[in-house]
């Protein structure tokens, strides 16, 4: 079930109401991300930059193995008379730092993607003629019906007392 | 830096919004424009057919391009013989090209993502140009290296891996960082680029007009809704490869220049070369940004965007980094003459009153010395010609820069018996000429099929956006410019 707000202070007060009210399933959509919508929902800080800490942390490890394999072990390479012991390391640095900006950098993007549960060319809100505003100007508030607190009495009652307008049930298909 | 809107005053003054504040700063979008204006004004760019200064500059701009790359074919078919490069100058115009071109990248870097850590909300209206600028320009970068090593068949030599002989790369030499540099810089521009147009790609998809248009759009999307729980993710992406972009964008040109530093030729082997490049890349690529988006908001009509804050800003950055690089200069020839050496010496005094004379007084102390010196003055901040005067000044300055490092140092080194000079053959020029049309074609097609400023980050920055923001009944009043869509 989904309800339209007249702007980002409407959406961010029902959103409060909503959480209140002890929902689980159910989303705000809007334009742009609102400053203090996380709370308002109550939703903790993602855990996007975990992933991404193991990510740059596999790249450094990537480069570590790239250059001292081949350059300590497999063909040790010497140039200009220079040595092949640890007072050459700095020179690995650039490359180590490089490779791991690249994983994380990687690991930031397709881990949001994921964690999004994108690329999703469907969903049940495109079904909404109303919904397309939502990249444009438009402030939604979707409660889910698997939500195990959702009657409908109940969803409209709280969305139309909290200023949701044209409150309407999204079907399915 | 947003003090003014974020003063607790103002939330308990929520009843009454229009209340006059002492401190009242300058609005980053005029006109008291609302969200679907902002909408409107930047999708309708791309939605409507294209207009005729469009095609008639895309088959100039495309044209050179193709002849730049007819020119490419010619020197790998015939060899690199067909530039003017000998010994001892056997780096020139294109080493300058690269250096020139990956330069100009790093504003929309800087822009992009260290702009965004410092909070600094006026870059909204020109990180999306700015990024897709830093795109094009690394691609006309990436052309010269892999061109000059002559055989270019040979260009896999440059990849981690062990040729017919099982020797591998040097991983200490400067060259190989340096692809690695460029190449990471390349792919975390086009992932912070992208991440950027997902919202934006599906205000396109729910406008589009056409099946084909929702079916590319779509696709692109990604099947973005705006929901709040995607949001938070992707805003904890997009601050992450904000801040790995940020050290990435110094290190960057600082590898560039390392390429320089670490050799043994005088004026090269600088300690100084790191900062003096970096800065240098972003006073030349804010010359570019400017260069590009002066002429693009007043086509489109986005001074309400890209106002005159926004070019103000712009100017007192190109300022400081062009003195930033004064001073560099400056303390070059400050060291060859504390240093005692007498090539380094000679080689400063040979920039300055050697063959080469008019492209130091020109280029480096007139362009990117003395040009930005202007910007002191607010009055010429404001005027759009002298700030687009002073941009081009940059833009060739900074080409010229290039220019007299590599060339002026190769040219005449230790030994006055290998002496020599560089003379231009006409595919070099051409083939500068024709990145240039590569470049301009690549933005025109940005600016035509895509978003040219970011609509999800500038509505930010409007005082609706604010969820504590009182009366949102107001922005009703001026919503006649966007048509309804339901």
């Amino acid at each position: 079930m989904g309800a339209e707000f007249p702007s980002a202070s409407a959406l961010y007060e029902a959103a409060k109401r909503v959480r209140d009210a002890g929902f689980k399933k159910w989303d705000v959509h809007s334009p742009f991300p609102i400053h203090g919508m996380d709370a308002a929902m109550g939703l903790g800080k993602s855990w996007l930059s975990a992933a991404v800490l193991g990510g740059g942390i596999t790249g450094l490890l990537t480069a570590v193995t790239l250059e001292f394999g081949p350059s300590w072990f497999i063909y040790p390479l010497v140039v200009h008379g220079k040595p092949v012991d640890w007072r050459t390391v700095p020179a690995f640095f650039p490359i180590m730092f490089e490779l791991t900006v690249l994983f994380a950098a990687f690991t930031a993007f397709f881990a949001m993607l994921i964690m999004n549960g994108l690329p999703r060319w469907y969903h049940p809100v495109f079904n909404w003629r109303r919904f397309s505003r939502a990249t444009n100007d438009g402030f939604f508030l979707i409660i889910e019906a698997r939500d195990p607190r959702f009657t409908e009495l109940e969803a409209r009652e709280l969305l139309e007392q909290s200023g949701g307008e044209h409150v309407t049930v999204i079907h399915e298909d | 830096m947003d003090g003014a809107t974020t003063a607790p005053d103002v939330i308990e003054g929520e009843a009454s919004a229009s209340v006059e504040r002492p401190l009242q700063r300058v609005p980053l979008v005029l006109h008291r424009r609302n969200f679907s204006w902002i909408t409107e004004r930047i999708a309708g760019a791309v939605e409507g057919p294209g207009p005729r200064w469009w095609w008639v500059t895309f088959a100039i701009t495309s044209m050179v391009a193709m002849f730049g790359l007819f020119c490419l074919g010619y020197q790998i078919s015939t060899g690199v013989g067909t530039w003017g490069l000998n010994h001892p100058v056997g780096w020139a115009w294109d080493i300058t090209n690269f250096v020139f071109w990956i330069g100009i990248g790093h504003a929309g870097t800087l822009i992009s993502a260290i702009l965004f850590l410092l909070r600094q909300k006026w870059r909204t209206s020109i990180n999306r140009s700015a990024e897709a600028m830093t795109l094009f320009a690394v691609i006309c970068a990436a052309i010269f290296p892999g061109v000059h090593v002559g055989r270019v068949w040979m260009a896999w030599f440059l990849a981690p891996l062990p040729n017919n002989y099982g020797i591998w790369p040097n991983f200490r030499s400067p060259l190989l960082w340096d692809v690695f540099a460029v190449s990471t810089y390349f792919s975390v521009s086009v992932l912070f680029w992208y991440t950027g147009l997902i919202p934006d790609l599906a205000t396109l998809r729910d406008r589009a007009t056409t099946k084909i248009k929702k079916l590319l759009y779509g696709i692109f999307a990604v099947g973005w809704r705006g929901s709040n729980r995607n949001w938070r993710h992707y805003e904890m992406a997009y601050l992450l490869l904000a801040g790995l972009s940020t050290p990435l964008v110094l290190s960057v040109h600082s590898v560039v220049s390392f390429d320089f530093a670490t050799s043994i030729i005088p004026t090269w082997h600088t300690t100084i070369f790191p900062p003096y490049f970096v800065a240098g890349a972003i006073f030349g690529g804010f010359a570019m940004v400017l260069t590009l988006l002066i002429p693009a908001r007043a086509i489109y009509k986005l001074q309400d965007i890209i106002t005159p804050q926004h070019i103000d800003k712009m100017a007192k950055v190109i300022l400081l980094t062009g003195s930033i690089v004064s001073y560099a200069y400056a303390m070059e020839f400050f060291v060859a003459w504390y240093s005692g050496n007498q090539y380094e010496k000679y080689a400063f005094f040979n920039r300055i009153f050697g063959p080469y004379w008019w492209y130091w007084w020109v280029g480096m102390l007139f362009c990117n010395a003395l040009s930005p010196q202007f910007f002191w003055f607010k009055r010429f901040r404001q005027n759009i010609y002298v700030v687009y005067f002073v941009c081009m000044c940059v833009n060739a300055g900074m080409w010229f820069e290039r220019f007299i490092i590599i060339v002026g140092g190769l040219h005449r080194d230790f030994l006055p018996s290998s002496w020599g000079m560089f003379y231009p053959t006409w595919v070099d020029i051409w083939t500068f000429i024709g990145t240039l049309g590569i470049f301009l074609s690549l933005f025109l097609m940005f600016i035509r099929y895509l978003p040219m400023i970011a609509m999800s980050e500038v509505k930010i920055v409007l005082p609706e956006a604010n969820p504590h923001h009182a009366s949102p009944e107001e922005h009703h009043v001026v919503a006649a410019g966007g048509k309804e869509r339901t």
